[in-house]
């Protein structure tokens, strides 16, 4: 078979079930693929021997009668996940060649679902940046335009994707990770609700905010992967929900209730926040957003004003509890247990001072600098706690919000994908650019990132779609019904 | 009134008030760490006990121990405290390299155990020290300085390792009373069964905090001595800290906080120089952690399976045994001793005759052999029977102290058999000891006649004569009244 | 309000970062420049509102979870400290530990 890398997760389970192709043929060819398009910087590492094997591994179990919707099908994971048979760098020099011991829950939940693992993707240090610009060891390039950002921090998961280097990849979401990098490089990412998935394996950023999805090309192949990577830890993270994973592809074929064929969203409310349609957000990324909510209009929803009066507010709040959160994360990267340690240094505190500088980039650096500070002595009460304070204002407005609407539609970021380099020396302007993507992290609920359309320089737009608490069916159903419709999700880079 | 003006005046040291507060870390006893599932055992080879959580490997994540909470329930029931429906997990950042995570998970402004009080006796007079609170919170590794090429090397066996710490009002205003103190916590800790005790092992670490002032002056700077081991460093640094305190501000100097630490070497106390700059440790609720609810449910359940603590025992053993206070208080040291007591005690019904010799002759000889009453060589029903038999007047108390040597020395002897083999048994034959009452009495005509001329004294000289010649075995009350019968 | 280079100086000894003088100069404008996008919280009154730490915490009641107490994980220390920097007889190494 010669277009494996154009099949999805879903019809390439079924060719390989169907024989026409093997799980390592697929891997083989995949991996020829990787490295044919290594500009893109997409990838840190590969691990032939231990991807075959699992391969094999899976063609063993395929041949034995067995069959899943994950069996064979060929995945990759973002750098931020542990794993045994692949470095796990986070993106950081920090951990550069760092052997992880154990598997992060997502990776083994999926791995015993039988998908075989490619390798591990770039992404912006400790998941920190929305252009994958922070990465220690390469920038990603967006495949729609290699001079562009594919967005961050989940962006080599995003150009692989995109690129038709993998038919579907993990990603992870502190303040919009997976959905802007969907929206820029034109696929479909979910961030569950908070707490879904287990974090356990995951290198922590933001403990109260991280959370892991699926990146793929469709609606229908992200709920193949999220039914997989759901559900709870009991014995690994105390902060993973005791809601029992779910069959999302069940609920795509599920319809609504007074659903018709030519009107499968009858009924269906759909939030419009007077906050994402302001002067804040470009006019072509606008013009893409609207068009889709007139397609949604066509397949029977109805759009209501709403309002999210402190979405503004959600840029000082996350600024200030993430990087709280990961100053105290990141202090265990002390040059003690694991990963840099400085090759010179006096004594005791020279060694932690020296391995933390030249392990950790600018923007982490940044980040520690902001969260030490916000939680130090006579300053916690007026930056941490009012802001989590007002993070709860936040999640109430939500909860205000969907009183009026089932789904709440708009705009991911304010812009498609901007040119590498631009904004790197600004660090302000990047936290501006995840206005829209901020406040649904803060509040722990489910988003995601649908293509839409295209903006300036033919660039991709993502409709962002954000759903009440547990409602990732509704969300995928939502999405998977304007992709029956639509074919934006099926157009891709050229030479792709 | 005047008494007490006494009993304060004689407590200042020098015309100083002495105030000292506790801080102290029991290690609870877990079969796991509090927040991984990395066994707890002392003296393991280094760091093969401290899992992937305990390293704080990048993508590891807490998960709380229920037992350790329990424990805390049982303390707080203990000590009459209130346990919070809720409390919170903080992060105490700080670096230090037996901190793995760069931050201590402990509790902060909301601890599971609060208020509560210790009493004990100190003396013949009753102490109350108040509780501020006690906090469950995870325990650090160990840094050993030994030489390694200039470098010091980290042992992680102990990180993760559950901790409660237990904090005191300053209520004690003498070492006396800061020693008793100590020593009362032990004994709660270990007789609920929630801490081993093992002071060497550090399973029960101390850190007073010491200050001084002239009385009725506001609270003097205290300076906290920390990791006290024994009692008898306890004493010695409390002390020499006191007089150092005091020769200071006599000499003019005023007193800097500071964390000390006691050298039992030079028996002198120095500031630690790690701990010079002053931390800010940005406290704040641990994200990992939801909050720890405590059901009345469970507390009421964790009530109900609570043993009997050692000063309600202690009442009983009055009330019940008609015993004095102090065989009460000193029978109740350990749980082990009072069912031991108690054991003999019912079954030869002779409970101040029970007290009276595990008190002197089985405390003496578990002294010697530096042994706990739960491995004594002679059990509770063997000392009931002996006891049995010098009530019955089978033998008399010197007899059975013979029998007792026997028993420590052959656990698989018997009583009766001792008594038989070693003929202790008392002649209680009158007939028997008559004839020889006769026969001493002829033999020492003299004696008699000095008696009845009024010298009392030969008459103790005659029940010798007549306990030799019966080789001890007559009864010496039964000698008496032989004796003052005939002589009349 | 606005940071100093003493502030700087001071966050940075806390967070274990040693920072030289264009790189404090950098980081002080950067800091003050989004602190000043933090000024706009003040504005909201949050008098009575409880903090949102758990995020779901919002519709319904979270709690710890409690496992039993099982001492489950085999000794893995070979693979545990397969990446660290300095190990000898099983021990991590650091420059002497001045107590």
């Amino acid at each position: 078979m010669s277009d494996i890398h154009q099949l999805g997760v879903a019809d390439l389970a079924a060719a390989i079930a169907a024989k026409q192709t093997s799980a390592v043929e697929a891997a083989h060819h995949l991996l020829t693929r990787a490295q044919q398009h290594a500009s893109l910087g997409a990838y840190l590492a590969f691990n032939e021997e231990a991807t075959l094997a699992q391969a094999r591994a899976a063609d063993a179990r395929i041949a034995a009668g067995e069959r899943g919707p994950l069996l064979g099908v060929p995945l990759a994971h973002k750098d931020i996940f542990v794993t045994t048979d692949f470095p796990t760098t986070a993106g950081s020099r920090m951990l550069l060649g760092y052997q992880s011991p154990f598997n992060a829950t997502v990776v083994q939940r999926l791995a015993d679902a039988g998908a075989v693992t490619l390798g591990k993707l770039n992404c912006d240090e400790f998941a920190m940046g929305s252009g994958n610009d922070n990465s220690a060891y390469a920038p990603a390039h967006n495949p729609w335009d290699k001079q562009r950002v594919p967005g961050g921090s989940s962006g080599g998961s995003a150009a692989a994707v995109a690129a038709r280097l993998v038919p579907a990849a993990t990603g992870t979401d502190t303040g919009g990770s997976i959905r802007q990098p969907a929206s820029f490089t034109g696929i479909t990412g979910i961030k569950p609700t908070y707490g879904r998935c287990s974090r356990y394996g995951m290198v922590a950023f933001a403990s109260s905010l991280d959370q892991a999805g699926p990146m793929a090309r469709s609606a229908a192949d992200c709920a193949l992967l999220l039914s997989a990577m759901a559900g709870p830890d009991i014995d690994r993270d105390s902060t993973s929900l005791d809601h029992s994973a779910e069959d999302y592809s069940l609920a795509l074929s599920q319809p609504r209730e007074g659903a018709s064929a030519t009107q499968p969203l009858k009924g269906l409310r759909i939030g419009l926040p007077a906050e994402f349609f302001g002067a804040g957000c470009a006019p072509d990324v606008l013009a893409a957003v609207r068009a889709a909510l007139a397609e949604y209009e066509k397949l029977g929803a109805t759009l209501v004003d709403i309002s999210l009066p402190r979405t503004e507010l959600s840029i000082p709040v996350y600024y200030i509890i993430a990087p709280a959160e990961a100053s105290s994360n990141l202090s265990r990267f002390d040059g003690v247990k694991f990963g840099h340690r400085a090759a010179q240094y006096d004594d005791l505190a020279d060694m932690y001072q020296k391995t933390r500088s030249e392990g950790f980039g600018p923007e982490v650096q940044r980040r520690i600098m902001i969260g030490t500070y916000v939680l130090s002595h006579g300053y916690y009460d007026a930056y941490y706690l009012k802001a989590q304070q007002i993070r709860r204002l936040i999640a109430q407005d939500f909860q205000q919000a969907f009183t009026q609407c089932d789904v709440i539609a708009g705009p991911v970021a304010p812009t498609v994908a901007w040119k590498i380099g631009e904004k790197s020396e600004d660090p302000l302007a990047n936290y501006l650019a995840d206005v829209y993507t901020l406040s649904t992290s803060l509040a722990g609920l489910p988003g995601m990132s649908v293509p839409a359309g295209f903006g300036a320089g033919r660039m991709p737009v993502g409709l962002q779609l954000v759903g009440n608490y547990f409602k990732e069916g509704e969300l995928l159903r939502t999405a998977h019904a304007f992709q029956q419709a639509t074919d934006w999700h099926l157009k891709r880079p050229e030479g792709f | 009134m005047n008494q007490q003006v006494k009993k304060e005046a004689s407590l200042l040291v020098h015309g100083y008030e002495v105030v000292i507060g506790f801080e102290t870390h029991a290690q609870l006893a877990t079969k796991s760490k509090i927040f991984s599932r990395a066994p707890i055992a002392f003296g393991a080879e280094p760091n093969t006990q401290a899992c992937a959580v305990d390293l704080a490997l990048p993508g590891t994540l807490p998960v709380m121990n229920r037992e350790a909470v329990a424990h805390a329930i049982r303390l707080g029931l203990a000590l009459g405290s209130h346990i919070a429906e809720q409390s919170v997990f903080a992060r105490k950042n700080y670096f230090y390299p037996d901190l793995p995570k760069g931050y201590q998970i402990s509790q902060f402004e909301i601890p599971v155990v609060q208020g509560g009080e210790v009493s004990f006796l100190l003396g013949d007079e009753k102490k109350t020290v108040r509780l501020v609170r006690a906090h469950l919170e995870e325990d650090a590794g160990k840094s050993l300085h030994e030489e390694f090429h200039g470098m010091s090397g980290i042992d992680l066996n102990r990180a993760g390792t559950p901790l409660l710490e237990i904090v005191t009002e300053p209520d004690m205003r003498s070492t006396a009373e800061a020693v008793a103190y100590a020593k009362e916590l032990h004994k709660i800790v270990t007789w609920i069964g929630i801490c081993d005790g093992n002071m060497q092992e550090g399973s029960f670490r101390c850190d007073a905090n010491v200050s001084v002032r002239k009385p009725g002056a506001p609270l003097g700077t205290r300076r906290e001595i920390k990791n006290l081991n024994s009692f008898k460093f306890m004493q010695q640094a409390i002390d020499y800290e006191i007089r150092w305190q005091i020769e200071q501000i006599e000499d003019g100097h005023a007193i800097q906080q500071a964390t000390v630490l006691f050298n039992p070497d030079s028996g002198e106390t120095r500031a630690m120089r790690s701990k010079e700059d002053a931390a800010d440790y940005r406290y704040f609720p641990d994200p990992d952690l939801p909050p720890l609810v405590v059901s009345r449910e469970w507390v009421e359940q964790v009530r109900a399976d609570m043993p009997e603590l050692p000063r309600q025992m202690a009442q009983r053993l009055v009330s019940d045994y008609g015993l004095p206070e102090y065989d009460a208080a000193t029978l109740t040291q350990s749980p082990a001793m009072a069912a031991y007591f108690e054991t003999a005690a019912k079954t030869s019904g002779q409970a101040k005759l029970v007290s009276n010799w595990i008190m002197g002759e089985v405390s003496r000889r578990l002294n010697a052999e530096e042994k706990d009453i739960a491995d004594s060589p002679v059990s509770a029903s063997q000392l009931a029977t002996l006891i049995a038999r010098i009530a019955d007047g089978t033998v008399s108390n010197n007899a059975a102290k013979q029998v007792m040597d026997v028993l420590w020395s052959d656990e698989s002897s018997q009583v009766d058999s001792i008594i038989e083999a070693k003929g202790l048994k008392q002649m209680n034959d009158s007939c028997a000891l008559e004839a020889i009452v006769d026969e001493v009495m002829t033999a020492n005509s003299p004696m008699v006649e000095q008696f009845r001329a009024g010298k009392d004294k030969a008459f103790n000289a005659l029940v010798g004569l007549v306990m030799k010649a019966s080789k001890g075995k007559a009864n010496p009350q039964q000698v008496n009244d032989v004796l003052k019968q005939k002589l009349q | 309000m606005s940071l100093t280079l003493t502030d700087i100086g001071r966050i940075a000894k806390l967070a274990r970062l040693e920072l030289d003088g264009p790189h404090s100069e950098r980081m002080l404008g950067q800091l003050n420049g989004f602190f000043d996008i933090v000024e706009q919280m003040n504005a909201v009154d949050t008098t009575g509102v409880e903090p949102l730490a758990h995020p779901t915490a919002v519709i319904d009641h979270v709690s710890l979870r409690l496992r039993p107490d099982v001492a489950s994980e085999p000794n893995n220390r070979e693979a545990n400290q397969k990446s660290a920097p300095a190990v000898e007889r099983g021990l991590f190494l650091v420059p002497r530990v001045i107590e």
